[in-house]
């Protein structure tokens, strides 16, 4: 956008922004296109990216953007199962529960968010994890649950096997596609410099104007739709609704390694920290403890020596920007040399 | 004591504080601070460190609530407002120790406050910002990260921010100290640019020969009170403010 008054310009996109932008709907297209090709496991495993994908970003965005680092984001993993099996055992069609679920954990998280927001850096981290804790007691007392036993989302069963496998597929790159969508957007947004405004300084962000709570609510809110998303989704893909594994701080430990691999605060780091997470997990993920092992060993050694993380690294050393949420000025300097004359 | 005229009644003060205490514990760093001012006033306070001017100005712009004492600001009572709302409504101010954005760039720094002082579109924060980096002279460092941006850089980020909310008054914390007499007289520019914009200016400041260049009142402050308010000259000459600066506190 030029300015009409001194030649100024603002620049949001660049061209590799732009060509990025096609990258990804072509990624998308062809994602969408992929069931045909693939095989069961191939199929049920890229599910699981998308899943990983959602997590990262909601994480990062929270965490990365906004500065509210929490380490008990699997309570909306958490509930958004729960809230599945709950509404499928009301007779509502699965594939309905799945985002009717999401829906209720992030109308839960609405006055959930007037006590955690008080709560400032370390507490706030701490605090989450206590909520997902008490939250997963809570649960466990639900008689339709059977305690830790657990128990299943049985109304899948009657779809084909093979079906359900596909549309699971689908929705979760649906999912995926329309959070990363909103995401990028809110970040880009005024409401996404505030957030980094207050990430960075709180006191400076409201002496400026900047609504502090209600801009941290809208993304704590948001945050908590999109993992109760992915917890929905790998309850349909597991089928399986054991407590303890959806209330596990596995699953915020996972997002907090695929942010601090790919890159904290950068929409990019996010992404590509969860490819790498899932690659990682494919040729790793069988060997139990050391896999563990690895993967904190890796998250220290980045923390060590790329604290930006791949993505940050990448940018730095190329000046990449693929999909930027921030602005650039553009002065109108000497016309260019044209060396080819 | 009070040495000049200035003094407005109330009816047409357009920022006025009374009877305002602030305590930190048991330390009183604001104890009965009577003080108000017109519209385009501009108004220095000068002090002895510590004396409570920065916490005067915080009380002021909303930082915290005063223990007694009430606010008003454009004809409303702001005593319970939050920092922002203020901000909004026009009353903005500067940090001593400047509070950068660190990870965000000179220009995005700006944007956050251009367009959260109130509704406008998108190209009219645009256009503040670029108005405000122009004025502060920072357009030439607009998209380095503010993390890289030196001492001089982030005061004047501080000013730049704080203009680009669009203010009706502005509380300035020390914005130019460690200057060379060339800054400094850019600054003293910018100032009365401000002023002709019919912003009202408080300054805290040390450095009294820049003041004096803006100001037409001057307040001085010593443990937690108003020692003398009027007429900069009279006031520096006034035998409690010598006394406050050569003898530490003047109880
Ligand atoms: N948050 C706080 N907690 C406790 N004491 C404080 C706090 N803020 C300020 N004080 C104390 O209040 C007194 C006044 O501080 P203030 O910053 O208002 O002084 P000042 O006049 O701005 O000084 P300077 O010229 O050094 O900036 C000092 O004794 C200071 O130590
Ligand atoms: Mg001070």
């Amino acid at each position: 956008m030029t300015l009409a008054s001194n030649g100024i310009s603002i620049e949001r996109w660049t061209r590799s922004s732009r060509l990025a932008l096609g990258g990804v709907a072509l990624a998308l297209a062809l994602f969408a296109i992929a069931p045909l090709t693939l095989g069961a496991g191939a199929i049920d495993r890229m599910t699981a990216l998308f899943i990983y994908v959602i997590l990262a970003a909601m994480w990062n965005a929270l965490a990365g953007f906004g500065g509210l680092v929490s380490v008990g984001q699997q309570v909306f993993f958490g509930l958004g199962a729960y809230f599945t099996i709950r509404l499928a055992d009301t007779g509502l069609n699965p594939f309905l529960a799945l985002f009717a679920a999401a829906i209720i954990t992030g109308a839960i998280s609405l006055p959930l968010s007037f006590f955690m927001l008080r709560l400032k850096g370390g507490e706030f981290a701490i605090g989450m994890w206590v909520i997902s804790a008490l939250t997963h007691m809570l649960v466990n007392l639900d008689r339709l649950i059977q305690g830790e036993t657990g128990t299943s989302l049985i109304s899948l069963n009657v779809y084909d096997i093979n079906t359900r496998r596909v549309v699971i597929y689908w929705l979760a790159l649906a999912s995926m596609a329309a959070l990363l969508g909103i995401l990028f957007a809110l970040l880009r947004s005024r409401a996404g410099a505030a957030i980094q405004a207050i990430r960075d300084n709180e006191d400076a962000a409201t002496s400026l104007g900047v609504r502090v709570v209600a801009t941290k609510r809208l993304l704590f809110v948001l945050a908590a739709f999109g993992i109760a998303i992915a917890g929905a989704l790998w309850l349909a893909t597991a089928t399986t609704f054991q407590p303890k594994t959806y209330f596990s701080v596995q699953w915020t430990a996972y997002m907090i390694f695929m942010v601090l691999i790919g890159g904290i605060g950068k929409f990019e780091g996010a992404i590509l920290g969860a490819v790498l997470f899932f690659v990682i997990e494919t040729f790793f993920g069988a060997m139990g403890v050391w896999y563990l092992i690895g993967l904190g060993a890796t998250a220290v050694l980045f923390s060590l020596f790329l604290p930006q993380g791949l993505w940050g690294e990448i940018e730095r050393r190329f000046d990449l920007r693929l999909l930027p949420v921030g602005y650039r000025v553009k002065l109108p300097g000497p016309p260019k040399i044209q060396w080819n004359q | 004591m009070q040495i000049a005229t200035h003094q407005q009644g109330p009816g047409d003060a357009f920022l006025s504080a009374r009877g305002i205490h602030k305590r930190f514990g048991a330390l009183v760093v604001l104890d009965n601070i009577d003080f108000s001012m017109g519209q385009s006033d501009a108004i220095g306070i000068v002090g002895p460190n510590g004396a409570g001017k920065t916490t005067l100005l915080s009380a002021l712009a909303g930082a915290f609530a005063p223990n007694a004492g009430t606010i008003t600001f454009d004809g409303r009572n702001v005593t319970a407002l939050s920092a922002a709302e203020r901000c909004r409504s026009g009353l903005v101010r500067t940090h001593q120790v400047p509070k950068p954005f660190s990870g965000m760039t000179t220009f995005e720094n700006v944007f956050v406050a251009a367009s959260h002082g109130d509704s406008v579109s998108r190209d009219e924060a645009y256009e503040r910002v670029i108005d405000s980096l122009t004025l502060c002279g920072m357009l030439g460092v607009a998209n380095r990260q503010a993390d890289t941006l030196g001492l001089l850089d982030r005061k004047r980020l501080e000013l730049a921010r704080a203009l680009a909310t669009r203010p009706k008054l502005m509380l300035l914390d020390e914005i130019g100290g460690g200057l060379t007499d060339g800054e400094a007289s850019e600054l003293v520019a910018t100032i009365l640019e401000l002023r002709r914009r019919g912003i009202g200016i408080v300054w805290i400041e040390h450095i009294v020969h820049i003041l004096l260049q803006v100001a037409e009142r001057l307040i001085c402050m010593d443990a937690g009170r108003i020692i003398a308010d009027g007429e900069p000259r009279a006031v520096m000459a006034d035998a409690g403010v010598v006394k406050a600066y050569l003898g530490g506190t003047s109880a």
